[in-house]
């Protein structure tokens, strides 16, 4: 599947909307999400707490960023880990590829990383001489299927199990049969057991890095993390500059905040501590450390008072959430990171111009502000972005036209009243049977859905009426 | 109240007078969508204040909120329009909407777009202290129950989405209606996932608010109510619109405040509610 543009944004959600099974495809993944979620949430009394500890923990460090940053390179480089720092996502993925290169490797695992999409690592390697494997489970699924993510938590959402079964027959050297879930997790465990052994390089993206100790943490379910940093001689952590956090006790809130908003479980079955490359008495580890630091547009978006939107921990729940995301899927987004927390962050790693259209697609229902688990005032931020939009005139100029439009008769009230009247006038006249089905200028409306017929006339003229009656009777 | 209780024990006279003064004097934002499209809410609004006790006025120089300008980006033209709201209702003791979205807008938007203009940054605070939204004002600061009014049949309630969460409206209305006698409750699944309307999203991306409202109208339709309530006009207007195309005439939609104030039957029946 080509990846989609962000500033096809029109199309691409025309071809979802006429995908016929996947608004069932993704309820299948949201509401369990969902479900999930609410019972973790329940079962966890202190969750507006740590959700106010959190917000102050990311807070602080973003407040205090150079402080912190300075801290962690210190703690880094005295574990043995060697620390880069990259502007932009092309030179992030370069950074990467020349250490894989200076290493002449052939193979590179690597874990899951969002991180790693938004810089173009993916593309990168699949353009170098070397093999890019894929050992997250959902990310082995698209890399076989050459999809992008639609998901951040789950990548693959957008496939259904005959998928799954079709793609591990065609790709796995020693395919199952089964269509069983268990023994399809077999089948993907046994190609991918001898490719992490086999690896020269391990890339792995990071949850937190903690400044106090040099360390980034890794989250996961399926061990593949572990795995493909420890048995490779180099691992290479690449890693946003906003997962820095204080220290180990700052990212426990964080952490309990983290699994119970991604997938409703209070802990998940990896939590990892990665700290430079093998001591002397270590039983195993890689020999060499690297660290990419990545800003991307970070400090960018602190400079223009979106700092709110570097809390964020990519759990996902704003999308999990988000009825828009819902209907449309991730795809049509056209970004790594879709649905409520895509939409404000895409205009920083692309452009505005690129992905305001997204900014629009949102009801303002304010659900993603509601599940967050750091209080990103999502909402908030989209609107500013659309007040950005307007103000470079963005805005297709049709839209432009009409909400001045609307506005200059709306601050004459006179004038807005006598409109408002003559509107009803005309649309009694397209009404039949109380419903209006069609008339100039509401196809926006019409197109799907009847319009009610007014009353007879404006509340206010009725309301003057009844008043003058009242005061003449009186 | 504080004078209510100073007052007590005057003549009977003076007693009136002081329940005048410990009245409310509301002023009623009807909103755009009632003034064109459904005045009954309107009037339904005004009936239920003065129920509740309170003086209403209707300031003739009102138009709309703002929100189409807000939700588009475009500050200026909102300022243009908060400027007018704010003189024409921030002398009231409440300035009461039918409408969550249109309340949440002045209560918690306003503010947004005046933060470098500190003297109506202050008078659109004042402003938004003083706003609510009608179904929770009836109940939270009127105390008010209806009583005698009847509708025979079963209703599902759709909280709209700034309602529910920009201004917790939610028990309110349902408190006011186990007070209407014949009136049962079927619970709407999905509540308080957003019907598409989005305002200005509805029209902008018809086609992803139609995928949308489509599915609430599922939900709605698997109530089997005989009524789809809820406290805003946009809302309504979307589930309703979606019912009708679809040929759904089983369920009508009628504003709360229509319900509690006794106009369901005129109103079910064609009428004007003047």
């Amino acid at each position: 599947m080509q990846a989609n543009k962000p500033e096809d944004f029109y199309q691409n959600v025309s071809k979802a909307l006429a995908q016929p099974d996947l608004k069932k495809i993704i309820r299948r993944t949201t509401d369990k999400a969902e479900a999930k979620r609410a019972e973790a949430i329940a079962n966890f009394p202190e969750f507006d707490n740590a959700r106010s500890q959190g917000q102050k923990v990311k807070d602080h460090t973003i407040k205090y960023m150079e402080h912190y940053l300075a801290e962690f390179e210190k703690n880094a480089l005295a574990q043995g880990t060697i620390v880069h720092w990259a502007s932009t996502g092309e030179e992030a993925s370069k950074i990467v590829l020349d250490i894989c290169r200076q290493h002449k490797a052939k193979k590179v695992t690597r874990s899951k990383s969002m991180l790693g999409e938004e810089i173009g690592l993916t593309h990168a390697f699949d353009n170098s001489e070397m093999e890019r494997i894929e050992t997250d489970l959902a990310e082995h699924i698209i890399q076989l299927a050459g999809d992008p993510p639609s998901h951040i938590v789950w990548p693959a959402m957008h496939r259904s199990r005959e998928d799954v079964v079709k793609l591990f027959r065609e790709f796995h050297a020693d395919p199952t049969y089964s269509e069983e879930i268990t023994d399809l997790v077999r089948s993907a465990r046994r190609d991918l057991r001898t490719k992490f052994l086999t690896s020269d390089i391990g890339i792995s993206g990071s949850n937190f890095l903690l400044a106090d100790s040099g360390s980034s943490c890794t989250v996961t379910n399926e061990g593949n993390a572990e795995l493909t940093i420890t048995p490779p001689k180099v691992h290479i952590v690449t890693a946003g500059i906003e997962k820095l956090v204080p220290s180990m006790a700052h990212a426990v809130p964080l952490l309990r905040l983290l699994t119970r908003s991604a997938t409703g479980a209070e802990i998940t079955q990896y939590i990892t501590f990665h700290n430079g490359p093998k001591r002397p008495n270590d039983a195993d580890g890689p020999q060499e450390c690297h660290i990419v630091l990545v800003d991307n547009g970070r400090t960018k978006m602190l400079a223009e008072g979106m700092e709110e939107m570097l809390r964020c921990i990519r759990c996902g729940a704003c999308m999990n959430h988000c009825v828009v995301y819902k209907h449309i899927g991730g795809h049509a987004y056209g970004s790594v990171y879709p649905g409520p927390m895509g939409s404000v962050l895409t205009p920083h790693l692309n452009s505005l111009e690129v992905a305001n259209k997204q900014t629009h697609a949102c009801t303002m229902n304010g659900r993603c502000e509601d599940v967050c688990p750091v209080n990103i005032p999502l909402p908030k931020l989209l609107r500013s972005l659309r007040a950005q939009s307007w103000q470079k005139k963005y805005e297709p100029l049709l839209n432009r036209f009409v909400v001045q439009s609307f506005a200059a008769m709306a601050k004459r009230p006179r004038l807005f009243q006598l409109l408002s009247s003559c509107g009803v006038i005309v649309m009694k006249v397209f009404s039949r049977k109380g419903w209006i089905k069609t008339m100039p200028f509401t196809s926006g409306w019409t197109r799907n859905r009847d319009l009610i017929e007014p009353e007879s006339t404006t509340f206010m003229h009725q309301y003057k009426k009844m008043k003058k009656t009242k005061n003449g009777g009186a | 109240m504080s004078q209510k209780i100073t007052n007590a024990g005057r003549t009977q006279s003076n007693a009136i007078e002081c329940l005048n003064i410990s009245e409310k004097k509301v002023g009623l934002f009807v909103t755009c969508l009632v003034n064109t499209m459904r005045p009954s809410i309107g009037f339904a609004s005004i009936t239920l204040l003065e129920q509740a006790g309170c003086t209403v006025e209707v300031p003739e120089l009102q138009s709309c909120c703002g929100q189409p300008a807000f939700n588009s980006g475009d500050d200026e033209g909102t300022r243009q329009i908060a400027y007018q709201t704010i003189k024409q209702f921030e002398n009231f003791d409440y300035v009461v909407l039918p409408s969550g979205s249109c309340a949440a807008m002045i209560k918690k938007n306003f503010i947004e777009v005046f933060k470098d203009q500190p003297q109506w940054l202050a008078r659109a605070k004042h402003l938004a202290s003083i706003t609510h939204e009608l179904l929770s004002f009836l109940v939270d600061v009127c105390h008010f129950q209806p009583n005698g009014i009847e509708l025979d049949g079963s209703y599902t309630y759709h909280d709209s989405c700034s309602g529910y969460r920009a201004l917790h409206v939610y028990e309110q209305p349902r408190k006011m209606l186990s007070k209407v006698k014949g009136l049962k409750h079927k619970p709407l699944n999905s509540h308080a996932e957003c019907c598409g309307f989005g305002g200005t999203f509805c029209v902008k991306y018809s086609d992803i608010s139609n995928a949308i409202v489509a599915e609430k109208v599922e939900n709605v339709l698997a109530t089997e109510a005989d009524y789809l309530l809820g406290g805003d006009m946009g809302c309504l207007m979307n589930i309703a619109g979606k019912l009708n195309r679809e040929g759904h005439k089983e369920i009508k939609a009628l504003h709360t405040a229509e319900v509690l104030a006794g106009l369901a039957p005129q109103i079910l029946g064609g009428k004007d509610a003047s």
